[in-house]
Parts: structure tokens; sequence; C-alpha cells
């Protein structure tokens, strides 16, 4: 299964942290900043698989992928296939592409709730169960409208907020 | 009034999610600061009574909480009530929250149960979805417990949106209540047969996780995972069908037959990379028995091998080596690339490479591919050197040196590693060292020789990893000093000024060789003097530079010498167990005595002004060291500068008159310090302690905690020591050696005590038992601009290992009969752990075994292969009467548990129509053995197997026939 999603800067920055398995915010912590310190040591342009053992114990992997300025992560152990997550980290990316509009850093950091439902939508508990943007697209729009049409009674603390955020 | 406004306040001028982000991206102050700022915010917000308020608030701690690591576990029960409400966009807030926040033993956890159910069996599926999605990150054993009636319904819910997310939740279910198994298999498994990809992804998915925890039970359901192999057409769902063939094939061999087909067929069609990896994977690891399958892989590998992409060079590698085991010849045939990926400029792909070159490792290739590999070091980075060195190191050293043939050799290659600039294998080395010189008899002379180079270089002793390497240098110099070539020279290098730069453990060990080699040279000269031939004089009045037979004592080593491991660079002639051995020794050395040739150019330039200049010399840097800081430094420097004036004295009183045999006394203490010296030592067998019996009325743990007590607020240095017990030694010599007569006749209480606590404060020169420990690098890497001259050029280096690391050349040095390696007969290594897990027998698997009508228990089931007749006609038997109880409990008649297995050789069709007949497998086995006699005939292919049930791998249970 997958054991943790992260998406982080090249800075080193967390943008998006998702573990299927609990763990105490200190120990996320400590992993992010690990597997940071792995990733920004790699030139560009090597394979993308990385020893997890480490940071993630026994038979654990990683594979990433850089793009423009953030590296996504994926871990998990020996029931995926490397090549395969590799795969899913487009999947995923391209699903943001098409989201966003050409997705950039700024997407990432100003839609924390949106990244996890299109996140939610392709691995479920740790595992993969949507691999395909478009099916991701749909459920994340339809999830969206609903959202909005839940939110829309309290007009007023919500125009404040724009307002303000103006 | 005041509580209200102030919500109203709230709710009007809370800042949003995107105003926290926004405002702590401008933020120039301190990030923490705000953010307990921000805290203090949500504090007071989520207490609000109005829902938004409370939801933003609770949206603003789960961002800080994910993102910047703050604690939200006091929000729990917040928590909880923005999951109750009403409103989709408050909910998802919450029953996110929850599944980033909530574990195990969060207290709010009893409460939300209803909340779920509601949830679950919600008519909008998004509200259902996100109950899921909690569950799948949440579950306890409670929460299971309760709501597995509603996940049950659920999967077979008719949207495939709720439907395949109810089948994933499933697993950790499973994993929290294994009994929900007998509940929720049985549909689990007919969603195995859905038309929709979805699904099966899901299903294949859940199965995959549970084979990997004890794949036994899965067994009986490889005819559907063999069906979705051969009709699949889903990529991602094949892989996890390998993934979890690859676990069931080992326990059954007739099922590498079946799938080996369709796989090589995917091989050769699928255009998808991952999974031809897949299936590669699956034949190197599961199915190396069938060879043709294993040259497709294998050739399949080789296009990952020369491929532009690192990532699928780099698993190339990896496959290589996962198949270099059973298959070397497919490394071989690849050489190579894997040469070739050793200067790759990616370290994943170095790595994997080196781990392949070391297992082609062999006796006839060992010398050219360690100089190849000592060359790449030299012009590696930090990192990768010690990784190489370290892999020379563990190969070569493997099973007591198995491929070393040329010691001579091996012997320098250690003292070469040893002044490679980043070197920080030092322990490794130094325990080889040592490990070798009492092994190996016909080692030795050229072991001492990269001593002597090591010990004389000044260079070298600033070098804080060298400095173990330098210990067992000084360590083989002296207990092997016979065949050193100029002692004189030696001991200047033991002696030299930089040696304050080591630190007191090592340090102690120079002086103590000092005072072998010392003593050695003194020897040497009265024996000189006095013309008598002594076992080990090796001075026959010859000219200069000429050959010299030396004879040496060759004892063949024996357990008996444990008994005086402890002292070799003990100074304490106080107690020197190894006196009690000496007799037997001499016995055995004119057995075992063998003339070796020494070239001894300045053995006999003991001159008279020669040994007097050498004890001024050592009296003067002694004396400076009887004020050391350190107990053991001191009192071995105090030692030796009491020996040395006790002999000074008398040489030089007799100068001039060396007619007259008037070295009486002193030879006398210089013999009994050379014989307590010249025993040899053998290796020690990492259970001779075990050995030594423990006299009546000693209670060993109560000494040592009485150890404790005296010297618990001394702080012991890792391996220096501090003399606590046995007799404090005075410095007269002639003290010493009474003292030393005197210890001959103690008791082996005596004997096995100290040497108890010799093991345990001089852990250095006894065997580890884990040799292969590494060291860790928290210090700079050591530099060495000496060692940076012989530097080959990269493309030089390149070009001479494609050359001929890897030819099978006849070497001379092959022609030299291997030296005989001492190995202890019970082995000397310490057993290495068995790695593979026991299989695990959990209550899950022995769920599904029950559901699966497999038998639970092992033992029996051997003898009861099960058919299908048998189960068909348990399966129309009235239900229930053979239930265990607690099954009766969690089973109405409508859920019925499942499946008996599909026989392999039905169509779908056939499959179909079983699947409806689901039975119930609760029979005791011994019953179900009965019933099936019966029915067997004819029916199956099956029946000649269950007649003669003796013949089963007894690994694995006995499955239907299913598949042949």
């Amino acid at each position: 299964m997958i054991r943790a999603v992260l998406v982080m800067n090249t800075q080193g920055k967390p943008r998006l942290a998702k573990f299927y398995e609990f763990l105490p915010v200190e120990k996320q912590q400590e992993i992010i900043r690990n597997v940071f310190a792995v990733l920004c040591s790699r030139p560009e342009h090597v394979s993308n698989f990385v020893d997890a053992e480490s940071f993630f114990g026994p038979d654990a992997r990683l594979v990433y992928k850089h793009l423009a300025t953030l590296y996504f992560v994926f871990i998990f152990d020996g029931s995926e296939n490397e090549l395969a997550m590799l795969d899913l980290i487009q999947v995923f990316v391209e699903t943001l592409d098409k989201c966003f509009r050409n997705v950039c850093e700024l997407d990432v950091v100003f839609n924390y709730s949106k990244m996890h439902t299109i996140l939610d939508e392709i691995i479920f508990g740790g595992q993969v169960l949507e691999t395909s943007s478009t099916e991701v697209m749909k459920a994340v729009e339809e999830i969206s409208k609903l959202d909005a049409a839940s939110s829309a009674i309290n007009l007023v603390p919500k125009s404040v907020s724009s307002w303000r955020s103006r | 009034m005041a509580g209200s406004s102030s919500s109203i306040m709230d709710n009007l001028f809370q800042r949003t999610l995107d105003d926290l982000i926004k405002s702590m991206r401008l933020q120039l102050l301190n990030e923490s600061t705000f953010i307990s700022k921000s805290i203090e915010d949500i504090r007071r917000e989520i207490k609000s009574t109005d829902p938004q308020t409370k939801s933003t608030a609770l949206q603003k701690l789960t961002y800080l909480s994910a993102i910047h690591g703050v604690d939200m576990s006091w929000a729990s029960f917040h928590v909880v009530e923005v999951m109750s409400s009403s409103l989709f966009s408050h909910k998802r807030i919450g029953y996110h929250a929850a599944s980033i926040s909530f574990h195990d033993s969060t207290p709010v956890l009893l409460l939300i149960t209803n909340q779920l159910r509601k949830d679950l069996s919600s008519t909008n599926h998004f509200h259902a979805s996100l109950a899921l999605h909690c569950l799948s990150t949440i579950a306890t054993l409670d929460l299971s417990r309760d709501l597995t009636p509603d996940l049950f319904n659920l999967l077979s819910s008719s949207r495939v949106f709720i439907r395949n997310k109810a089948i994933a939740v499933v697993l950790r279910v499973f994993d929290k209540y294994p009994d929900a198994v007998r509940v929720c298999f049985k549909r689990l498994v007919e969603n195995l047969e859905s038309s929709d990809p979805h699904v099966v992804t899901a299903v294949i998915g859940v199965f995959c996780e549970l084979s990997s925890k004890d794949p036994r039970p899965y067994l009986q359901l490889a005819p559907e995972f063999h069906r979705i192999l051969v009709n699949s057409k889903n990529n991602w769902i094949l892989i996890k069908v390998l993934k979890i063939f690859a676990r069931l094939a080992p326990l059954e061999p007739r099922l590498g037959k079946k799938i080996v087909e369709p796989i090589c067929e995917h091989i050769r069609r699928s255009g998808a990379k991952s999974l031809v990896f897949e299936c590669v994977r699956i034949v190197i690891t599961s199915l190396s028995d069938h060879e043709s399958a294993v040259k497709l892989a294998v050739s399949k590998i080789r296009e990952l091998l020369v491929d532009q992409d690192p990532n699928l060079r780099y698993l190339g590698l990896h496959a290589l080596s996962v198949a270099a085991p059973k298959h070397l010849w497919a490394v071989l045939e690849n050489k190579d690339a894997v040469i070739k990926s050793l200067d790759d400029e990616d370290s994943n792909i170095k790595i994997e490479s080196l781990r392949l070159l070391m297992a082609m490792v062999s006796e006839s290739n060992v010398v050219e591919i360690s100089r190849v590999l000592l060359n790449y070091a030299l012009k590696s980075d930090p990192e990768f050197c010690n990784e190489i060195l370290g892999s020379v190191l563990t190969t070569c050293g493997r099973n007591d040196y198995e491929i070393i043939v040329d010691f001579d050799w091996y012997v320098s290659l250690l003292g070469e590693m040893a002044t490679i600039p980043h070197c920080q294998k030092d322990e490794e080395i130094e325990n080889q060292l040592i490990d070798i010189g009492m092994r190996v008899k016909d080692a030795r002379l050229q072991l001492v020789r990269v001593a002597r180079d090591l010990l004389i270089d000044p260079a070298l002793l600033g070098n804080v990893y060298l400095h173990r390497i330098l210990c067992a240098a000084a360590w083989v110099a002296g207990e092997y000093v016979q065949l050193v070539r100029n002692p004189l020279e030696l001991i200047d290098a033991l002696v030299q000024p930089r040696t304050n730069l080591l630190p007191p453990s090592i340090r102690a060990v120079y002086i103590n060789s000092v005072l072998k080699v010392l003593s050695f040279c003194l020897d040497c000269y009265l024996d000189q003097d006095e013309g008598t031939a002594s076992s080990y004089c090796c001075n026959l009045a010859g000219e200069q530079s000429e050959m010299f037979l030396v004879k040496t004592h060759t004892e063949a080593p024996e357990l008996v010498a444990t008994t005086r491991e402890g002292s070799n660079y003990e100074q304490d002639e106080g107690f020197n167990p190894r006196n009690t051995t000496i007799e037997s020794s001499d016995d055995l050395s004119d057995e075992n005595d063998t003339d070796r040739v020494v070239t001894l150019l300045s053995m006999k330039n003991f001159t008279h002004e020669s040994v007097v200049s050498l004890l001024n010399r050592i009296e003067l840097i002694f004396s400076s060291l009887t004020a050391n800081q350190d107990v053991e430094v001191l009192e071995r420097a105090r030692n030796i500068f009491a020996f040395v004036q006790l002999v000074k004295a008398e040489i030089i009183d007799n100068s001039g008159q060396n007619v007259d045999k008037k070295y009486t006394q002193v030879s006398a203490v210089i013999k009994s310090i050379r014989d307590a010296f010249s025993m040899e030592l053998g290796p020690v067998s990492i259970s001779a302690q075990g050995r030594v019996a423990v006299p009546d009325g000693l209670v060993l743990n109560e000494n040592l905690d009485d150890l404790k007590a005296i010297c618990g607020d001394i702080e012991l240095p890792s391996s220096s020591s501090f003399y606590t017990g046995g007799p404090q030694f005075g410095t007269a010599s002639d003290a010493s050696s009474s003292n030393l007569l005197k210890n001959d006749e103690s008791g082996p209480s005596n004997e096995s005590t100290s040497l108890l606590e010799h093991r345990k404060r001089h852990g250095l020169y006894y065997l580890a038992s884990d040799k292969s420990e590494t060291v860790p690098n928290d210090y700079p890497p050591a530099n060495d601009p000496k060692a940076n001259s012989n530097i080959n050029d990269e493309a030089d280096a390149l070009a001479k290992l494609t050359e001929q690391s890897l030819l099978l050349k006849k070497r001379t040095n092959q022609m030299k009969p291997r030296p005989v390696v001492v190995k202890l007969d019970d082995g000397d290594a310490a057993p290495i752990p068995d790695k593979r897990p026991e299989p695990i027998n959990d209550s899950l698997s022995g769920a599904i075994k029950d559901v699966l009508g497999s038998e639970a228990n092992l033992s029996v089931s051997r003898s009861n292969p099960l058919d299908k007749s048998s189960t068909k006609r348990k399966g129309k038997k009235k239900l229930g009467t053979d239930l265990p109880s607690e099954m009766k409990e969690n089973l109405g008649d409508a859920e019925k548990p499942d499946p008996e297995n599909p026989n392999p050789s039905s169509k779908s069709k056939e499959r179909r129509r079983r699947g409806k007949e689901k039975i119930v497998e609760g029979e005791e086995p011994e019953q179900r053995g009965k019933k099936k006699s019966s029915h067997r005939h004819g029916r199956h292919k099956t029946h000649q197997r269950a007649n003669s049930p003796l013949n089963v791998v007894s690994q694995a249970p006995v499955i239907p026939d299913f598949l042949l």
C-alpha cells in the first residue's frame, strides 16, 4: 500500500502531507525533513527511487518527481510497483493541472482542501482506486458543487471574507 | 449577551483559511509566533456556537497541523461536533480533521459510531464517501465491529463510487476486527467477478494487501486470480494480481506451471514497462524453475540495463541482484553493463552495480575485482568509497576468508585500504587484521610488514579513522615480533612523539607492544651473548645480511589459549594465566615446529651499545609517561619504566665482561616475560566463555554489582580499563616474576573471574560477535595527503576493469596452496538470527481460512485435501449445525460466508453458478475428511492426490487441484 504522499517545495517547505497510517505530528515533520534532506542532495536526471527504509521502516520505498519548484513524493511498500507509482504521480499532477489550469506552486499553497479532495479520489486509505484523471475531475467537480451549495447558505461571512482578502 | 455578540464579531471578522495562508506568506516576522497567535484565535473561535465559525476554525487548525506540525489533539471533541453538522461543507472539514488527527486511543472515537453509521447509510453518496474515507484511516476494533453490517450492505452497492470504497475499507476492518471476515468475505470475493474494472481494482488491491501478511489462505482463490491474469486488460489490476501470485507460487508448486505462460505472454506483448517489470520480477523471484521464462525475463532485464532512462537502468540492476543468488549466469552475461554502471552519476545505480559486482566475486577473480574497486574508491565521494570498502571487506571476510587464497595479497590490500583518504571502515579492518593474525599462520610475516608500514608513518597518527587500525597494527607487531625485520625501528615507531595523538586505550596497546618488542630484543641480546640456543633465538652468529633460519613456535591453536587471551596486552604480570599452559604448549611445539625463512637484517645488531642506548631512550620516554592521566597508560608506562631500570642497571654493570655468564638474574626476568608473551593466540570461540565453569560459591552478578557501586562515579572510557580486581602489581620486577610464579598455582576461580572482567573491559581483542557493525560517520572525512598520490585516473581504471577484472585468469599465486585458516569446530560467528518472519497465524488468517473452508489447523489439514465434491455436499447440508458458536452469533442465514473455491477447470459460467451456492465451511476438518471419501470418486483428478495425503508438500496446505 501507499504509506504517505508528500508535496514539498525545493526549499523543503511542505505543501501537502498525507499519511495513511496515524503518525504523531512531530514524527511527520521529522519524516518530511528527512525526505527533503535526501531529495535535495540528489542531482537532476538521476533515477527517481530512494530507499526509504531508514526513515519509514522496513520495506519502505520512495519515488519522487521534481517538477518546477515542487517535489512530489510517494512512499509505499512492496505491494506496489515502482514504475506504477511513478505513473501515479503523473496522474496526480495531470489532475492538478486540469483542475488549476497550469498548476503552479501557488495553486497548491492556496488550495489545501481541494488538493486533499483530489488526492482522496485517487488514493483511498493507501490504496489506488482511480487512475484516470478525467474520472477524478468529475468527482472533484461534483464535490465542489456540493460544497458550494451547502456553504452558500451562510452568505455574510463568505462575502466579508472575500472582501477582506481583496 | 456579551457572548453572543462576540460570536457575531468572530463570525464577521474571522479569518478564513485563505486569509491565514495569505497573512502567513506576508508575515515578515517569525513564523512560529504567527502560528501560536493563530492558534490562540482558533482556540477562541472553535468554541463558538456558530457552526460556520467553528468549522472554519477547525479547517485552519487542520491545515496548521498537517503542514506545520501543530498539535491538534486537544480539539478532538470539536472535530466530532463539526462532523455531525448536516452541511456537507462542514461535514467534509470535520471528517478530514478526524482522519488526520484521530488514532486508536483518541477517547472521543466512542462518540462517532452513530454519526458514521448515519452517514454510511445516507442517500447522498458523497456523505457515505466521506465516512468511508474517514474509516479507512481511523477504524478501530469497536468501530469495525459496530459498522460491519453497514459495510456489508455497501459492498454490493449499486454505485461503483461507493462500492469500491467500501471494498477498500474492508482491509482495515479485517485488520482490526478479524471476525468481520465471516460476514464480509463472501461479498468481497463476489466482487472479483464484477465487470467494472474499478471494483476489481479495489478487490485485487485488498487481496494483495491481505496476502502480504499471510498468503496461505488465498491459495484457494487462485483460479479467480488466474482468470483475471488471463483476461484483464487493466495494467493496474494485472500488476496487483502478479504481486499476489508472487506470494502464492512458492506455496504451491503446481501453480507455477499454470501462470508462467500468461506471464510470458504479458512480457512479450505488453507495452507498459511497469507491467513488464512486474512480470520479470515474479519470474525471477517465484518462477525460477521455469527456464525459458527466466531466459525471457533476463533478456528483458538486458533491455532495461541499456535504456536511456535511469529509472529503468536502476530497476534492471535491481532485478539482476534479485536474480543473482539463483541465476548468477544472468549477472555474468550482463557484466559489461554492470561495470559500466559503476561509473554512473546516480548513486542508486552505483550501489546496485557494486552489489552485483560483489555477487560475481569468486576465488579466481577476487584479486582483480578488489584492485579495480579500490581504484574506484580512491576517486569516489566519501560515502560511496566506504560503501565499496565495506562490501570488499564483507565479501572477502565471509566464511573465514573463504574466497581468499593469497593472504599476503589480502593483508597488503587491508593495509592499502587503511590509507585511502576517506576510509572509515576502521573497525572492520582492525578486526580482520587481528583475526587473520590469529587464524592464518602463513600470513603473519606479511601482516607484520604491513603493520610496520602503518606504524612507521607519523602522518597516519593524525587521522582519527586510522586509530583503531593502528591499534591492530601495534598489537600484531608486538605479538609476532619474532617476524619483525627490524625491532629497533619498530620501537621507534611505537614511541614516536605523535603517539600522544592516540586515545589512551590505544596508546596502552602501543605501550604493551613496546614491552613485547623490548623483551624480545633483550632476550636475543642475552642469547647471543651467552651463545645459548633458545627455542626462539634467531641469532646463529652468522654474517650480516644473510638469510637465517628461524624457528618459531607454532603451537597448534587450542582452546586452552582462551585462558590467556585476555592478557595479550595486559601488562600486569601479577596475574597471567598464560603461564598455566606454557608447559603443554612446549610439548606441542616440538611436534609442530616449522622452519621459516626470515630475512633478518638487523637481528644481530644488538651490540651492547645499541641495547644500552635503547634502554636509555625508553627510560627517558616512559619517565614522562609515568605522569599520564589515564590509568591504563600510566600503569603500563610505569611497568616498563621499572623493568628498564632494573635491566639497565645490570647490563651496564656488566659491560665489557660479557664472557662470563652474569646476567642470570636479568635473564630470568626477561625469560619469564618472554615466555609470557610467546605462546600463540588462537581464535576464540564465541561460546568459549560459557564453557568456563563457574566455581562454587562464586556469584558473578553479585560481584559485578559491587563493581558498579565501587566505581559508579568513575567514567570509564569505552575500552580503556581501570583495575579494581586482580592483584595490584608493584613496580619492582622481581616482585612481578615471583608474582607470576605464584599465580601459576592459583585456582581457576581467579582466572575465570578476571577473564570475565577482562572481557568486559577489553572487548577489543575478543572476537567480536558482530563484525559487520558499521562505524558511525560523525567525524569529518579523514584526510591523508600521502595516499592521494596513487590515484589512477578514471578512464584507466575503467579500461583496466573491463579488460581484466572478470577474466578467469590463472594467476601465479593460485599455484600456491591456500594456507590453513584456523576454524573452530563449532564456528565462532554469532548465530545469525533467523530473519524470516514466522508465518503469521493470526486471527485474521485464521478467520479467512475458516471462511474459505481451508483447514484451520495445518497439521490436520495436510491429511485433508479439500475436495470440491465434498464441500459441495456439505454446502447442501443444513447450515449451522457444525458452526462454531461465535460464528452462529455473527451470521444470519442471509450472511453465509464464504464460498468454496471455484474449481479451476470450470469455465466462468460454472463459476458464477457456484458462486451463488455459497456454503459455510465451519466444520471440523476430521469430519470433512470422512465425508469426503465417499464422494471423491472420479469427479476430479484430485482424488489420487487425496488418496495419498502423505506426499503433500509439507509447508503448503493442500488445496484443490484447481489448476491442473
